[in-house]
């Protein structure tokens, strides 16, 4: 029983069924899009001081103290700033384009496990559920980049879509590394098993999975689409005002999500000594927005070749190889599976990465790839 | 069961709702003479480079990205598979697993294939 369920149950002494069933749902829609806002809220601000730090300099520090006021003070700018629609272009693909973006960022959290009992759906498709409903978004970027009718918006479109259905394969097949092990889709049981995290039992599908979701949410080095170096800004180019700041929303929407996702799959979601749950939960999924940062800030942009060879060439055989691997220790050896095991991936997810990085030397100069 | 749905449901139109109500904000602001609305050909043309673009936009596109496509919709064919079969993978025994595996080494050849015909990589 989920508390939403038992809220429920409680309002039915009080208001017809349907009623407590509408009220119910609500309450949790509200918390759920609150926590949602504060979160990236939180998020864009670390993201600004920290990438800051990394480049040795400040970060926005003038707006109230440490800068932490800077985010209202352009949300103000964005709210009032003029909505240009560029005249050759489609309005309507133009102005849903920023919506049907966010909204998928928003659905993602219908299904993910906050605490134990605290989650608006506990679906038994959960992972199904979220893999369909994330890679919608990209539907609403390739809309911005053709309602713009600009050259490079409409490129970036294109490498929107090709980066996402390259990444969307091995993102799935680790996932599907997981199912093998829980034996269940719903991302409540997912967490329940998780006795000791996942990211031990198969360190390979959480290395493809970190990497594959950074490239389906476009973050850097994996942001081909918004490089500015070659295309200006790309998608979100003739964007202003608020549905400029609906896409940089959204974007940071499904960075969230990602970093939910990756600590309900292999972190253990709120499962952790000592400190309450929900905090657990926090700190996992902010420790895993660090690492987004850190490696932003580390490694410099991939070419677009580097990109869909790195996709199709090392994250798509490594998956297919973990799936067999991690299928054939749930068949043929189940009682050695929690610790024995963890030697075997670890060993071979060493081997592979080294294999594959001696095989292609995709970091190299002019390396044909 | 199916109030899980029906919630899932629920959320996607408070979602669209929500998104939606985020571009009209600064519409009513404009109402109030907050947000100025001033289109002039300049400001509306392409950004592009400074003078008007030459040629459509809307043009055909490397065909590069259809091999991917392609390629993309026969593994998730696979998925679709691998989801069913991952959650009752200990009940199913090592039948489903050696038919997996066949389906795999199918799937394969043509992977193979196209890695050797070269339509991996970019030029």
């Amino acid at each position: 029983m989920t508390l939403i369920g038992q809220f429920r149950d409680w309002l039915i002494n009080f208001m017809p069924e349907w009623a407590a069933y509408i009220v119910a749902f609500l309450v949790g829609v509200v918390a759920i899009i609150a926590f949602v806002l504060v979160m990236i809220i939180v998020f864009i601000y670390l993201e600004r001081r920290l990438i800051g730090r990394f480049q040795v300099r400040l970060g926005p520090n003038r707006c109230g103290p440490e800068g932490i006021f800077q985010l209202i003070a352009d949300s103000i700018k964005l709210l009032t700033k003029e909505d240009i629609v560029p005249a050759k272009g489609d309005f309507w693909v133009h102005f849903l384009a920023p919506i049907v973006t966010f909204a998928p960022a928003l659905m993602v959290f219908a299904v993910v496990p906050f605490h134990k009992g605290v989650v608006l759906t506990d679906l038994d498709v959960g992972i199904l559920y979220v893999v369909a409903i994330s890679s919608i978004s990209v539907v609403g970027i390739y809309m911005a980049g053709w309602g713009s009718n600009n050259k490079y918006s409409l490129i970036a479109a294109l490498r929107a879509v090709a980066q996402a259905i390259s990444y969307e394969l091995p993102v799935v097949m680790a996932a599907v590394g997981v199912i093998l092990i829980a034996g269940s889709l719903s991302l409540s049981k997912i967490v329940e098993a998780q006795t000791i995290p996942f990211f031990l039992l198969q360190p390979l599908g959480f290395f493809i999975f970190l990497l594959g979701s950074m490239a389906e949410i476009n973050r850097s080095p994996f942001d081909l689409l918004e490089a500015e170096s070659e295309i200006v800004t790309g998608y979100n180019m003739e964007y202003s005002g608020m549905k400029f700041g609906l896409l940089y929303l959204s974007e940071y929407g499904h960075t969230l999500a990602a970093s939910c996702i990756i600590t309900t799959l292999f972190l253990g979601g709120w499962q952790g000594p000592l400190l309450p749950p929900f905090l657990w939960f926090l700190i996992k999924v902010l420790l895993v927005f660090f690492v987004f940062l850190w490696v932003r800030s580390t490694v410099p942009r991939l070419r677009v070749d580097q990109l869909m060879a790195f996709a199709w060439k090392c994250l798509l055989p490594m998956a297919l190889i973990n799936l067999l691997l991690i299928g054939a220790q749930v068949l043929w050896f189940p009682k050695a599976l929690p610790w024995g095991m963890m030697v075997v991936n670890f060993a071979v997810a060493g081997i592979l990465i080294l294999l594959w990085s001696r095989l292609f030397a995709l970091g190299g100069g002019r390396v044909e790839v | 069961m199916l109030t899980d749905y029906g919630y899932v449901g629920l959320f996607l139109i408070i979602a669209i709702l929500f998104a939606v109500s985020m571009p009209l904000l600064p519409l009513t602001l404009s109402l109030l003479g907050l947000v100025p609305k001033k289109p002039n050909p300049i400001k509306t043309s392409t950004y592009e480079c400074g003078v008007e673009t030459i040629g459509k936009t809307w043009v055909q596109f490397n065909f590069r990205y259809y091999f991917y496509a392609l390629l993309f919709v026969v593994f998730d064919i696979l998925i679709v598979f691998l989801f069913p079969w991952a959650t009752k993978l200990k009940q199913l025994g090592a039948g489903a697993f050696v038919a997996v595996l066949a389906f795999l080494l199918i799937l394969m050849v043509g992977y193979i294939y196209a890695w050797m015909k070269r339509v991996l990589e970019w030029k």
